[in-house]
């Protein structure tokens, strides 16, 4: 780490987007995002960035430039949180569905109404299904090797990627981190070339009205309808779980970091009891599996998923084969039925033979705080229960930590 | 494979907004971490400041990489860059017994006795002043008391450090600041005694 420097999950997130040699920054503040916007905006005053920075009105005209953009055949990036997100909820179905493969920083933040500008996962949650990919990092080190990595996935599968992380938790806090080497990015992010570039001398059709069969173009090659077109985005989508992977083993080659790009298990290879997070939540939980292990004897892990959309369903339910418990812990939910990533986990086991018993906990919504030793309390609790709670019961998320 | 750590220092800084406590955090956080402290984790705050308001910000240390990031509830530490925030704060909250105070303070450090812990006290706000500094900047002087208190990383590497990070700033008076305040700093240990005003 001789080349770490100490500074905050924004700064590491604006430093990505300058190796990244983005051109294009569209944005529009919001706590806990911000500093994203003024650290690339500073850089790019200083000349130290050469991109164009567009001072919209709205996280809406912010996702709109840089369809724009990425339409052009330029790299573009955006920032936001919480209510931004969802303000650009119509235009990120456009992104994806229009296959632009822009990059966006999520600081992940509870949404209005009431406001909260602290942390939780609802955010991104809430748009779990507009057909973005979505990663989740731990930390500076992750946030600003994710998003490289994030900017060569979408340009490879022409899917737009979403990088989360914690606001405040990680947005505002100050930790060690090593920027990779600007000559090695060039190298291992080569610039974004795209076919369907916008130019007069090359007319196309893009995302015109689209039928419900399909038809053939001007060239009398058929092309297919709107639902074929939605399912290509379905399967390439799946695929990309591997070109990140493999993304993922050339990062390691150039940097020699990596090698969990999709899960990242922590003491789960003998594990009984596994917990299953995303974000720093999930290295929070190191500390109590550590202590599970040492003070109680209880065989625990826990698996961090960093790639949420496309779901890893079948890596997942390998991965929790010999566990007996797993306990689910998220900060959002699906209103009325249960953790949304819990919902996932369940139904990604079902054709599995090994069922573990299941646990849904929901924590830390708005910023209510997480203490460590009520995490272990509440794990521990979970894998010691010897009785059998009725199955609405047990499928039924607990919450933990409500000051009712 | 990697174990979290088992020792973690952990810091609690408690000033007014503006007054730079932040700022000072992550000088400690980068002279530790230059000094072999593979962990280093400073959170200010998680919420919406004010200025002249009182805040805190959390400053973990550890050997090691710091992978729990929920605030400090019972430091081993904590430094005062107001002592007039005692009137409003109980900064001894979650305290580990015989743990620091350390406090910018214009009164002796026997008149900041806290039982069962120790206390190091300077007049950071004149030593500030003597050392060429505006009136009221502390954050970089009370760095001083608490090298002094801790030997966390030793001053040297503090003062190049604070020279670092006030670049362009008056990097030579921050730095002083913290050496004058280090070599002013007193220490009361009231591990065992009673309040005297008791």
């Amino acid at each position: 780490m001789s080349k770490a420097i100490i500074e905050s999950g924004n700064v590491a997130a604006a430093m990505a987007v300058q190796l990244a040699r983005a051109e294009v920054i569209a944005a529009y503040p919001i706590t806990p995002q911000t500093p994203v916007t003024e650290k690339l905006s500073e850089l790019i005053t200083a000349g130290r960035m050469d991109a164009e920075y567009v001072a919209v009105e709205s996280e809406h005209s912010a996702m709109a430039v840089c369809i724009g953009a990425a339409s052009a055949g330029v790299r573009a990036f955006t920032a936001t949180s919480s209510n931004g997100l969802l303000y650009m909820s119509e235009q990120l179905h456009w992104a994806a569905g229009a296959r632009l493969p822009i990059v966006m920083c999520v600081v992940n933040r509870g949404i209005g109404a009431p406001w909260s500008v602290w942390n939780d996962h609802q955010d991104a949650i809430s748009q779990r299904d507009a057909g973005w990919i979505q990663v989740f990092a731990k930390d500076h080190q992750e946030i600003i090797d994710m998003t490289l990595k994030a900017f060569r996935l979408a340009e490879l599968v022409h899917i737009p990627v979403m990088v989360n992380y914690d606001g405040y938790y990680l947005s505002h806090t100050y930790m060690p981190f090593e920027p990779p080497d600007a000559a090695r990015v060039d190298a291992f992010l080569p610039a974004y070339q795209y076919k369907h570039a916008l130019s007069p001398e090359r007319p196309e059709s893009l995302n015109t009205v689209t039928l419900p069969d399909a038809r053939l173009d001007v060239n009398g090659i058929k092309r297919g309808g709107y639902m074929d077109i939605r399912h290509n985005l379905h399967e390439e989508m799946g695929m990309a779980i591997e070109v990140w992977e493999e993304i993922d083993r050339e990062f390691q080659g150039h940097f020699g970091r990596g090698g969990a790009p999709v899960l990242d298990p922590y003491r789960c290879d003998d594990a009984d009891t596994v917990i299953v997070a995303m974000g720093t939540m999930a290295n929070q939980f190191r500390v109590v599996v550590d202590r599970l292990r040492q003070d109680d004897g209880i065989r625990a892990g826990v698996l961090a998923l960093q790639m949420y959309r496309p779901f890893p369903g079948s890596r997942i339910a390998e991965a929790l084969q010999s566990a007996r418990h797993v306990l689910v812990y998220e900060k959002g939910l699906s209103y009325g039925n249960q953790g949304a990533l819990y919902a996932d986990i369940k139904s990604a086991l079902y054709p599995y033979p090994s069922r573990p018993q299941l646990h849904n906990f929901i924590v830390g919504l708005g910023g209510r705080e997480i203490p460590t030793e009520s995490l272990y309390q509440t794990t521990r609790a979970a894998c010691t229960e010897d009785r059998m709670r009725p199955p609405a019961q047990s499928d039924a998320p607990q919450w933990i930590g409500l000051q009712l | 494979m990697q174990k979290t750590n088992d020792q973690i220092i952990q810091i609690r800084w408690h000033g007014r907004g503006g007054q730079g406590a932040i700022t000072a955090a992550k000088v400690v956080a980068e002279a530790a971490f230059r000094s072999g402290y593979g962990g280093a984790v400073m959170a200010p705050t998680f919420g919406t400041e004010r200025r002249g308001a009182p805040v805190t910000t959390s400053l973990k240390i550890s050997r090691s990489k710091i992978y729990d990031l929920s605030p400090i509830t019972t430091p081993d530490i904590v430094v005062v860059l107001d002592h007039m925030i005692l009137h409003e704060v109980d900064v001894t909250a979650g305290l580990k017994p015989g743990g620091w105070i350390i406090m910018n303070s214009p009164r002796p450090a026997e008149e900041h006795a806290f039982p069962g812990y120790r206390t190091a006290v300077a007049n950071a706000t004149r030593l500030g002043v003597e050392a060429g500094l505006r009136k009221g900047v502390v954050n970089t002087g009370i760095i001083g008391a608490l090298e002094r208190a801790s030997g966390l990383v030793g001053i040297d590497r503090l003062a190049e450090t604070i020279a670092a990070e006030f670049a362009g700033r008056n990097p030579e008076a921050n730095a002083l600041a913290a050496r004058l305040v280090y070599d002013a700093t007193l220490i009361y240990d009231n591990q065992t005694g009673g309040s005297p005003d008791a």
